[in-house]
């Protein structure tokens, strides 16, 4: 009991510590390093609240490849930041803001203190209508049967985001390729570790998806991974991202949600309401929905990485200036 | 044939719901395989669909008398999810559908694929995230549970944000991301409110909780501060003053198509959530000091919005700025709803459709005159009524509803509001409403004092508009203006599936009283003299050479009206005025429980 106390204790004040560092940094680089780890931090948090689902989340998506794009941006704008360090407010603001938000962070730390304990919640519920899902891990039956609209919808609202980040793009350079990834320098160890890695990386991705039925894990966990070794390899130079009106790449980025809804409609005929299964074929579908939405999910998550397409003569310089 | 199909359909039920739900995702995600060439007229064979469906819907509200419930996968709330439609989500899935039909022919040229392309960057765009948006508001009409709520909200805002930056200027960039991120804070704070709901009671449904909070004898704290931060998260989606941070400079840059659906609609659809929360999920809120707090905003709002409309140059702003205005009067509903609930819902809603029709017909009457002219300057539209009298007028007709004059949907909301404030001893609403009228009337006679007279151009039009879009705009127009001629059952309509108010009668009561002599002729008089009033000062104006800009006083009242609208833009203060609202709403709910 008091070796978990101290392990948590310690957690806690890393993570504190942690977060006070990526504030007081000066470069959005070291930042952005700060926030990768900070991440990792919080996964062990959640796994420590014996929340893994969450904590796998947390390392693929919060830390992984959110921690991807602010490196990417850091580096992008690494040029304009002394000048935006000389236009930074005076301490006096500084200071105010600084009160604002410890006082933000101590009023929402009250408003969550005052909630009930124990809570109220539905896990009982959730257990007890788990067996007409075939599925044994309680948070895929939350997402794909009980609450499977709300996963929908989300799977759905990764379109509008990714066409936000294409419309970055100038009308030139529609049809051409994504162009935030630039293929690293030559001699550098990374074609070799993408030559390596994706295997591994590839199975630890489906066996997350697969896994997720019965225990922890899930499509959004998977796909991330399948995200990162594909970003992996582009980055790495060995292959090119698609041209943004590529029509293979435009039908798995929605080939998932397609199947969701065509199932749940089918599911208005065969188990009497939209989004419903049939018992006998739960979790067949389920899966099947699943692996749709891993491939779509990889797509989108690994083109938002990718960025807007620039015109191909552009493109073509980057990749020559690297390498 | 036809009526058995009708029947047919009537035996869905709730199944109904799920069309205007899924149709709108399944064009999104369909619009990516479509030809570019061909993009444009798929969206608009959807939309006429989604127009069917939307009646359908409101047809087997109002035959059925009772509002359509849905469970999803089957499974009932709280572990499931619910969808509902009563009598109001279904005027507002038929609005939308109207207004998205309008935009959707109006578009059919400005985002059409050049010949030669297989497919633009602004048409792919434009196309997809029109369904996006429209998928996004059908949810919020249609979800009962908070977190179903906040997908939709998020669906409807990462739609509507690239809007803004589709012409891919660095100023419209800049704009966007500026919507992005306050909507984004928007998203938080309502996420936040959804979270501790779902703390204190174990579920996200809105009837469920509604029961719940109306069942406890004294109220967790932790509720009324979930209710306060949902509402100042919506706020700053709904763009109520002082929160509107984005609204100028997002409408300043989008393509007119554009900031009709976000004028029309994407600010609509939180204030929906608002409404839900307040007379569905905590009506016991309505009758405390913290409904003042929204109406003042409110009252704010529409004299705010209205003057500083008065001082722009830019007809876009102009109508950026009357939004801003005209979302004041949704909020004067709830200091009202205390007296009576049905009279205050009818008058919202009622606000919502009339506005959403009149700001769309008025944005893209703009964006024909500025096509066909070049610019926009409102000083310099003279002629523009010659060349395009279909589309000044439709821009008039659109005008006289935001003034609130018959026989306009406008003036059914000022008849109600000011019946209901009268009653209810809350004058200074009165006022406030009657002030904004005129103030409307002020700047709407200036920018037709300036199209209407004037030789037909002499030079040619830089763009010359289709028929067809100068006549949908009119056909907006009209639907805003023609709004209060609808029969008495179609306000009706609004009250189905709402518990039996107390009142029942009063809308009709007010309504019919309405269209006595004197009270046209009182709603009228004042409007003539203030057109009269713009008539001699543009006639002064003429006479007398412009002034050099930058030589009036520089402690001008107008100079000052600037300086505060710029100074409330900034984000620091935007943001301190976030946090401002939250602690007044909390502090006004606690109290006032």
């Amino acid at each position: 009991m008091t070796s978990a106390l101290v392990v948590d204790a310690a957690l806690v004040l890393l993570v504190l510590g942690l977060a006070l560092w990526i504030t007081a940094a000066r470069a959005a680089y070291g930042a952005a390093v700060g926030f990768v780890a900070y991440g990792l931090l919080l996964t062990l948090v959640w796994v420590r609240l014996a929340a893994v689902d969450v904590a796998m989340t947390e390392a693929a998506l919060g830390s992984g490849l959110t921690g991807l794009l602010l490196l990417g941006a850091a580096a992008r704008l690494a040029p304009y930041e002394a000048d935006e360090h000389r236009r930074r407010p005076g301490t006096v603001l500084r200071v105010l803001v600084g009160v604002l938000c410890a006082a933000i962070a101590a009023g929402l730390a009250a408003v969550v203190l005052l909630l009930p304990d124990p809570a109220p919640s539905q896990a009982l519920a959730v257990a007890a209508h788990l067996p007409a899902t075939g599925l044994g891990n309680p948070v895929t039956g939350v997402l794909m049967a009980y609450r499977a609209v709300d996963t929908l919808l989300e799977s759905v609202v990764l379109v509008p985001a990714l066409i936000g980040v294409w419309s970055l793009s100038t009308e030139m350079g529609w049809g051409g390729r994504p162009g935030f990834l630039t293929p690293c320098r030559s001699g550098s160890a990374l074609p070799l570790l993408a030559r390596v890695l994706p295997p591994f990386g590839i199975l630890v991705g489906i066996h997350l998806v697969w896994a997720g039925a019965d225990d922890p894990g899930g499509k959004f966990q998977g796909a991330a991974v399948l995200a990162a070794m594909w970003i992996l390899v582009m980055v790495a130079g060995l292959r090119e991202p698609p041209p943004v009106s590529d029509r293979l790449m435009r039908f798995l980025l929605v080939v998932g949600p397609l199947c969701f809804i065509g199932i749940g409609a089918a599911g208005i005929r065969l188990a009497g309401a939209f989004l419903a299964y049939p018992e006998a074929y739960a979790k067949p579908l389920i899966l099947a929905i699943e692996a749709g939405l891993t491939i779509s999910v990889t797509a989108v998550l690994g083109l938002l990485l990718a960025g807007p397409p620039v015109p191909e003569p552009q493109y073509q310089r980057q990749s020559r200036r690297r390498s | 044939m036809l009526a058995a199909l009708f029947a047919d359909l009537m035996d869905l039920g709730g199944l109904l719901l799920v069309i205007p739900l899924m149709l709108p995702v399944v064009g999104l995600l369909l619009a990516l395989l479509v030809r570019g060439r061909t993009l444009g007229r798929f969206a608009l064979a959807l939309l006429l669909l989604g127009l069917a469906a939307a009646a359908v819907i409101a047809a087997a509200v109002a035959t059925g008398d009772q509002a359509l419930h849905y469970q999803l996968g089957g499974w009932a709330p709280p572990l499931g999810v619910a969808l509902k439609a009563d009598g109001l989500s279904a005027v507002m899935l038929l609005t939308t559908a109207v207004v998205l039909l309008g935009v959707g022919i109006y578009a059919q040229r400005g985002f059409q694929v050049p010949a030669g392309l297989p497919e633009t960057r602004r048409s792919l765009a434009f196309w997809t995230l029109l369904c996006g948006i429209w998928g996004g508001i059908n949810t919020v009409f249609l979800g009962q549970d908070l977190f179903t709520l906040f997908v939709a909200l998020e669906l409807l805002t990462f739609s509507a944000v690239p809007l803004v930056a589709l012409d891919g200027r660095s100023e419209t960039l800049a704009a966007a991301l500026r919507y992005l991120l306050f909507a984004l804070l928007g998203s938080v704070l309502y996420l936040l409110g959804a979270v501790l709901f779902y703390g204190t009671y174990g579920t996200l449904d809105i009837a469920l909780l509604a029961d719940l909070i109306a069942g406890a004898d004294t109220l967790p704290p932790a509720v009324p501060v979930a209710a306060a931060l949902m509402t100042v998260g919506l706020l700053a989606k709904t763009t109520l003053f002082p929160l509107h941070l984005w609204l100028p400079p997002a409408h300043a840059g989008a393509p007119p198509a554009a900031s009709a659906v976000l004028s029309a609609l994407v600010v609509k659809g939180s204030f929906f959530l608002i409404l839900r929360i307040w007379f569905d999920l905590m009506p016991a809120l309505l009758t405390l000091t913290a409904a003042q707090v929204l109406g003042a905003l409110g009252a704010a709002a529409i004299l705010f919005g209205n003057l500083v409309a008065l001082r722009q140059t830019r007809l876009k702003l102009l109508i950026a700025y009357s939004t801003l205005a005209q979302i004041g009067y949704l909020f004067l509903i709830f200091p009202l709803a205390a007296g009576s609930s049905s009279v205050a819902l009818t008058a919202g809603a009622l606000q919502v459709v009339a506005h959403a029709c009149a700001k769309a017909a008025m944005f893209m009457a703009a964006g024909l005159i500025a096509a066909s002219l070049g610019h926009d300057q409102i000083r310099e539209l003279r002629g523009s009524g010659r060349t395009l009298p279909l589309t000044v007028l439709a821009f008039g007709l659109g005008g006289l509803s935001l003034i609130g004059l018959p026989p306009s949907g406008g003036y059914l909301v000022k008849t109600l509001i000011s019946a209901a404030a009268v009653d209810t001893g809350q004058w200074w609403l009165y006022l406030v409403v009657q002030a904004g009228g005129l103030l409307t009337a002020a700047y709407l006679f200036f920018v037709l004092s300036q199209a209407v007279p004037g030789p037909r151009q002499p030079t040619p039009p830089h763009e010359r508009p289709r028929l067809a879009q100068q006549l949908i705009v009119l056909a907006l127009a009209l639907c805003a203006l023609l709004l209060g001629l609808l029969p008495l059952s179609a306000v009706d309509l609004l009250e189905i599936g709402r518990p039996a108010a107390a009142d029942s009668g009063a809308v009709s009561a007010l309504l019919a009283d309405a269209w006595t002599l004197d009270k046209l002729w009182a709603s009228l008089w004042p409007v003539l003299i203030v057109a009269a009033l713009v008539l001699a000062v543009r006639y002064r104006q003429q006479r007398k050479p412009p002034r050099p800009e930058g030589t009036s006083a520089t402690l001008s009242p107008g100079r000052a009206l600037d300086q505060l609208d710029h100074l409330l833009r900034q984000w620091p203060v935007a943001g301190l005025l976030l946090l401002v609202l939250v602690a007044a709403l909390v502090q006004t709910m606690l109290v006032g429980g």
